[in-house]
């Protein structure tokens, strides 16, 4: 089993789940996180104060998914999220030891 | 009122008995006392409701702009600081306020006739507004001495002790509001040009009473208080600019009853009050973004906002006095003034004047009040007239520059005794509960450590 971790741009979450759900994939937990890679933030000023924003507001996407269909499953969900432009966030691939059900306790692929 | 006597005389033929003559003086009374009951009906609607929004424009108008231009963990603490003089200023405008501000006829300040609101009842205070219940006057000029302190608040935002706060507004109001609202618009007051002032200066509104004197004690309030913990530095921006929007808004249509129900009557030159007022604040508000828009290269929501309110500020002593022409062009001068004070000279020098109290009301207000000497009219107003009944001239544009002058005159004092006076009333309150919350309580925010709640629970 593989953990996919996804950081992309928010306004591409919609876009990104319906990918994923045409290519079976059932389960996802997602958050707002703020952060920056290589992008630049950017300036806004108020009142002539100026701030400099360098974390930017992104979307975390967290799934779990059989070893056999992570690449699929990764190649579907970059091609959801790009723009091409810097900002289009990072994919993660971790791998996982046990995953739990816990209303019935089902183990390993049958829990996900 | 001679017409309709006329008109009365004239469609009774039985008038030209003379045996009749008792009726007719009979019935001319009646009418008489019909059209005063209308003229007072009408004046006393527009009164109350002037005296309404002029509350309107400190809860919510003011706490939510203000509200939202601190940071998130101060939305409360700051509102409150707005909300508490409802309360507060209530009470003591009851007891002696009202009084110390227009009670009898000194030069300075008022006396204790009205104390307690003795004599304050349904009959009219014809020193004042010979139409409307004394009580409707008293409760009007209540709502400014209550926003009055509340706009001072944007000074020391994020930082004052809650305690010190509202000992020093009860100090503030006794020892600066009421003497100066005294000396403007009481019986006898030094700078009255309509009831006796030996310096008659103009200030329909509250230029020098409202503005110069809150938006000056604000910048000695930063001064003396010193800058927040961190600033200036990241992480000071506005945290709700849509209360913020919503608060001005709300301000800028409280206005039309701080400006034009300064009319005391629901009359012509309440009209043209409203209408400079308006007039002003939209040139104001275009004035700040273009001016924004050529340095920053963007133009703002808060600029156009807080360009709004200087337009607003400025037009303040003015709106009883001039044309909807001269209202433009005192709201674009604001607009671009102010811009200049709030986003150069206050880095400059680089003074934590939080929320731009002065910026905006002290050098709005002082701009309004020259620039009052400068386009103030008798076409608008001919309440000021000589020994012949002819309205004298009042600004430079109907000849009279010496009333400059006397608006010179009349800001100095406002300054003078906003800075002297506001330094001794921050002294007392630093030495018996101290000014200024400890660094871990700013740090915490004053929401949870000044009033132990939060303004945003989203887990809930």
């Amino acid at each position: 089993m593989k953990k996919i971790e996804a950081i992309i741009q928010p306004f591409k979450l919609d876009e990104v789940k319906e990918a994923l759900k045409g290519a079976g994939v059932d389960g996802m937990t997602i958050t707002e996180v703020r952060g920056h890679g290589r992008q630049k933030g950017h300036k806004e000023v108020y009142r002539g104060q100026e701030y400099n924003v360098d974390l930017l507001p992104k979307v975390k996407l967290e799934m779990v998914v059989p070893g056999a269909r992570c690449d699929e499953v990764v190649a579907i969900l970059a091609k959801a999220a790009r723009t091409g432009k810097i900002g289009d966030g990072k994919i993660f691939v971790f791998d996982v030891a046990e995953a739990i059900r816990i209303r019935n306790d089902d183990r390993g692929e049958s829990a996900l | 009122m001679k017409l309709l006597c006329w008109l009365v005389l004239c469609l009774s033929p039985a008038a030209f008995a003379a045996e009749q003559l008792p009726d007719v003086a009979a019935r001319l009374t009646a009418v008489e006392a019909a059209a005063r009951s209308a003229q007072s009906a009408g004046d006393n609607a527009w009164m109350l409701v002037s005296a309404a929004l002029v509350l309107m424009m400190t809860g919510p108008g003011l706490a939510l702009f203000y509200g939202g231009l601190v940071r998130r963990k101060n939305v409360l603490g700051t509102m409150m600081h707005s909300f508490i003089l409802m309360a507060v200023v209530t009470v003591i405008w009851a007891v002696y306020g009202y009084s110390f501000a227009f009670g009898g006829s000194g030069s300075f300040f008022g006396n204790f006739q009205f104390a307690f609101l003795n004599n304050v009842g349904a009959a009219p205070n014809p020193d004042y507004a010979a139409t409307i219940p004394h009580q409707t006057f008293m409760v009007y000029q209540l709502m400014f001495a209550i926003i009055t302190p509340a706009l001072i608040s944007g000074a020391f935002a994020e930082r004052m002790k809650f305690s010190a706060m509202l000992l020093f507004t009860v100090l503030w109001t006794t020892l600066i509001y009421f003497p100066m609202a005294h000396m403007v618009w009481g019986k006898g007051g030094i700078l009255n040009a309509f009831l006796g002032g030996a310096i008659p200066c103009l200030d329909f509104a509250g230029g020098t009473v409202v503005h110069i004197t809150s938006g000056v004690s604000a910048l000695v309030c930063a001064l003396y208080l010193g800058r927040r913990v961190g600033y200036p530095g990241e992480g000071f921006k506005p945290h709700s600019l849509v209360l913020s929007f919503i608060g001005a808004c709300l301000l800028w249509v409280g206005w039309f009853g701080f400006n034009a129900g300064s009319a005391l009557a629901a009359s012509g030159l309440a009209t043209s009050a409203f209408v400079a007022t308006h007039f002003g604040a939209a040139a104001a508000a275009l004035g700040w973004i273009a001016a924004e828009w050529m340095h920053t290269g963007k133009p703002s929501i808060l600029g156009g906002i807080s360009g709004a309110v200087a337009g607003l500020v400025a037009i303040t002593p003015a709106s009883g006095f001039v044309k909807p022409f001269p209202a433009m062009v005192i709201g674009l001068c604001a607009g671009a003034v102010c811009y200049l004070m709030v986003v150069r000279v206050k880095h400059m020098f680089g003074y934590d004047d939080a929320l731009d109290a002065f910026g905006v009301h002290g050098v709005g207000g002082t701009l309004g009040a020259i620039l009052t000497g400068v386009f103030a009219t008798n076409a608008v107003n001919d309440a000021l007239k000589d020994s012949a009944g002819k309205p004298l001239p009042l600004g430079l544009v109907d000849g009279h520059a010496g009333q400059i002058v006397n608006q010179l005159i009349g800001s100095a004092i406002a300054w003078a005794l906003a800075i002297v006076g506001t330094l001794i009333i921050l002294k007392i309150c630093d030495v018996l509960v101290g000014v200024r919350v400890s660094r871990e309580q700013e740090i915490e925010g004053l929401d949870l450590s000044m009033h132990g709640e939060e303004g945003y629970i989203l887990e809930s």
